[in-house]
């Protein structure tokens, strides 16, 4: 290899080194390469082992891979979910000093999965709906920002499973730029018409490729991007007014802005001259209101839907055990000690690759659901545990290692045998968990 | 197919203390291949967000035929952004990857196979449409894309830096292969670049924009033998025009050694003692005779085959000047040496040095 090989990168990871740089994207040899599911792309993309991570490697110009490989940064710390940007490698050279392409490196969040990813057959009109709906409130949240992305499509995202839901990554920033003035309705319709026709593009070829159910409509799906954006972007821009005795209904935009996973942080009100009728509107969101909460209650760190349902159980929690006057930071604790933590424990060794624990709670917690209903019956978290993972997890691909996991991120977790019948998810000296008495 | 209008357009940015594009004149002909061209932050791909509906236009208007779209969204201005994505869907046949889009758009299926067909003509794809993207090679697989937008029938094609992303061979083949499909098509083209040889090489006209106002618009001959002022002058060209401040003398002016004659009325225009003078490296000769024209030192001659470029220097009162002339390719001097350069008579150009601009149109004839 040349040596005037030059990266750029504020990571500086040595294992960069070791990547054959020296040979063509397209010619480097399998054990360097990861064998992933990926979207439709310009550029030659592929994926490689880094150090224990899967890293993205995308061959384009130099002025290219550096504008991406800065917009991202600033995109992160515009708290934008999106790939990290590791490094950028110029000046290659291969065996008889011909140049090679400069390449970007990206690194995928863990547990996120490119679309085709997402489904074993066939796509089902609900999950592709999710997957527009996760794309929608990504797309709101750039456009906020005032990132216009010029390149909106599900094969530029990646996608987190979130309870039940889809939580959307931007992959791709090539095409992006971001106007500190925000953005003008023209630019956001612009961005939204090439979203509804790429979406369309991307789900018709998955159809002319068998790979979509029957009753799935390519164009009506690709369509509701649109709708779903525009409620959203109602409901945290828009402006109301109501009479001065209605106050009430800032506390009712504020909470139903919460219950949409944002929080307001600036809010403008305006009274008429007259000071009979009041007009609101949000002037900075932010989103994670959810992820917020169970981050300064307990420390967790998960998709803003998986936050929503650990809190859930969090206040059942309190309100069951009758500690509503309790602080709640002592309450969190506990609950995380005596519930949480146990059934993440109680997680064979061999099955944690399989989903995030945030994920495995909150699918425990339906399996648990469904099971009562099955019995008309409530159903101890142990048995349910037990069932979960033998008739659900156990039988569920490995989606860590799809873009994988950093190694020795699952070894602080007590190992239990795959094969324990009854699995113990409190610890026998504690108390009872709580919903074995309800 | 339209013409497009800029009438007086301005777009001022928000908290911002001068316009992005300042009252911009501007009139694309139908059918018309337009080069915006301007080195960064010059205002081009704002003037072509405004055309597209993307930004708004805070004074003036914009004109798409006699359709004033000054307030239209922007899919409802009938006109089309090329390449903004030319990824290719590989289970899609080629018919089906260009004519996709209309069938969201509700077209029916007889109207969309007419348009396909059409547009797989032009771009010589018609033996292709049944097959896969992959069987295609890569000039191929970009003609497709191109038939995503041509299918569509826009009134005016919009393209920004559509080829930055490319490699430098793609690039001028690309470059060749939209310039002579949008005569062939004949629709109304605006195209931006940063890049004036994209701008000689491509457009009917090229407008040149500096600090969000218009500069020159003309045809690319135009540009280069009479750029309007000393921006133009070095902007428009490669290697760029030489520049010089020199002195006014009787008969002429005068710059080191060198002295170029100039008509008496044409320096009676200037608004000083001392005006820029401008010589393309293709106009400037190695005198035969030593001591006649400018002295120069040679720093490197660059060998183009026919061709080649001496690069020197020339130290007037003690502050040194770089020129470039163009020379003979097998005989020229060689770097160390010493020359005496003197610059074809009527090919010099002559700005003010106050204003920029252009003395007078008689000071070049070519």
């Amino acid at each position: 290899m040349s040596g005037s090989l030059s990266i750029t990168s504020a990571m500086a990871d040595p294992a960069l080194l070791d990547l054959p740089w020296e040979l063509p994207l397209e010619a480097w040899p399998n054990d360097t390469i990861a064998a992933l599911p990926k979207g439709i792309s310009r550029h030659l993309v592929r994926f490689a082992h880094l150090a224990g991570h899967v890293v993205a490697i995308k061959e384009t110009t130099a002025e290219m891979a550096k504008g991406e490989y800065e917009m991202l940064r600033r995109l992160q710390r515009l708290e934008i979910p999106c790939v990290e940007p590791v490094a950028v490698i110029t000046n290659r050279t291969d065996a008889e000093a011909e140049p090679l392409k400069p390449v970007l490196v990206t690194r995928h969040l863990r547990f996120s999965l490119p679309y085709r990813a997402l489904f074993s057959q066939t796509l089902r009109p609900d999950t592709a709906t999710r997957l527009v709906d996760a794309l929608a409130v990504l797309l709101v949240r750039l456009h906020i920002v005032g990132f216009f992305w010029g390149d909106v499509s599900l094969s530029n995202t990646l996608f987190r499973r979130d309870a039940g839901a889809f939580a959307a990554y931007l992959v791709d920033a090539e095409t992006g730029k971001l106007y500190e003035g925000g953005l003008s309705n023209g630019q956001r319709e612009n961005d939204l018409e090439i979203a509804r026709v790429n979406i369309a593009g991307e789900l018709l070829d998955l159809e002319a490729g068998g790979r979509v159910a029957d009753e799935l409509d390519p164009v009506r799906i690709s369509s509701g991007i649109v709708e779903a954006y525009r409620s959203l972007w109602k409901e945290l821009t828009g402006s109301e007014s109501f009479l001065t005795a209605e106050r009430w209904r800032i506390n009712e935009r504020v909470n139903r802005l919460n219950d949409l996973g944002f929080d307001i942080e600036e809010l403008a009100i305006r009274t008429d001259d007259t000071g009979t009728t009041v007009r609101i509107q949000p002037k900075v969101v932010d989103a994670g209101h959810h992820q917020r909460r169970l981050l300064r209650l307990t420390g967790l760190d998960a998709g803003e839907n998986q936050a929503r349902r650990l809190l859930n159980d969090l206040d059942s929690y309190r309100a069951a055990y009758g500690k509503a006057d309790l602080d709640e930071e002592m309450v969190a604790h506990e609950w995380l000690m005596r519930v949480f933590e146990p059934v993440v424990r109680a997680i064979p060794v061999d099955l944690r690759g399989k989903l995030e624990p945030a994920e495995v709670f909150h699918q425990l917690l339906e399996h648990r659901w469904f099971m009562a209903q099955q019995a008309g019956h409530d159903i101890p978290l142990a048995e349910a545990v037990t069932s979960y993972v033998n008739s659900v997890l156990r039988h569920r691909r490995d989606e860590a290692t799809v873009i994988g996991p950093p190694t020795g991120s699952t070894t602080t977790i007590d190992v239990i045998p795959p094969d324990t019948s009854a699995i113990a998810v409190v610890d026998p000296d504690d108390e009872q968990d709580w919903r074995l008495k309800v | 197919m339209a013409s497009v209008t800029f009438d007086k357009a301005t777009r001022l940015y928000p908290g911002g203390t001068r316009p992005a594009v300042d009252k911009l004149d501007l009139e694309v002909a139908d059918g018309e291949f337009l080069v915006l061209v301007g080195p960064s932050g010059c205002g081009k791909s704002t003037s072509l967000r405004m055309l597209a509906g993307l930004e708004e236009v805070n004074e003036g208007n914009i004109f798409i035929g006699d359709r004033n779209v000054t307030d239209v969204p922007p899919k409802d201005r009938d006109i089309a952004m090329v390449f903004q994505n030319y990824a290719l869907y590989p289970h899609m046949t080629v018919a089906e990857n260009m004519g996709f889009a209309l069938k969201i758009a509700g077209v029916g299926k007889e109207e969309r196979a007419a348009r396909v067909l059409e547009a797989a003509k032009l771009l010589d794809l018609e033996p292709y449409l049944a097959r896969k993207p992959k069987a295609l090679s890569g000039g191929q697989r970009q003609r497709v894309a191109m038939g995503r937008a041509i299918v569509r029938q826009p009134q005016v094609f919009l393209m920004d830096e559509p080829l930055s992303n490319l490699d430098a061979k793609l690039r001028v083949q690309t470059r060749t292969q939209i310039a002579s499909l949008q005569r062939r098509l004949g629709v109304t083209t605006v195209y931006v670049t940063h890049d004036q040889v994209e701008a000689l090489t491509m457009g009917d006209r090229i407008a040149v924009l500096k600090d969000g106002i218009l500069q020159q618009v003309g045809t690319p001959r135009d540009l280069y033998a009479k750029p309007n002022n000393v921006f133009v002058a070095g902007f428009i060209g490669s290697p760029a025009m030489n520049l010089f401040h020199a002195d006014l003398v009787e008969g002429g002016v005068k710059f080191g050694t060198a002295t170029v004659p100039v008509d008496r009325e044409i320096l009676a225009d200037a608004s000083s003692a001392i005006a820029t003078i401008g010589v393309r490296p293709e106009d400037i000769t190695v005198s035969p005779h030593e001591g006649e024209g400018l002295a120069v030192e040679v720093d490197l001659v660059e060998e183009l085959g026919a061709d080649g470029y001496l690069y020197g220097h020339s130290t007037v009162e003690g502050k040194r000047t770089d020129i470039v002339a163009r020379v003979d390719g097998r005989m020229h001097p060689n770097a160390g040496d010493r020359v005496y350069l003197t610059a074809t008579p009527n090919h010099v150009h002559l700005f003010d040095t106050e204003s920029g601009e252009r003395l007078s149109d008689k000071a070049v004839v070519i």
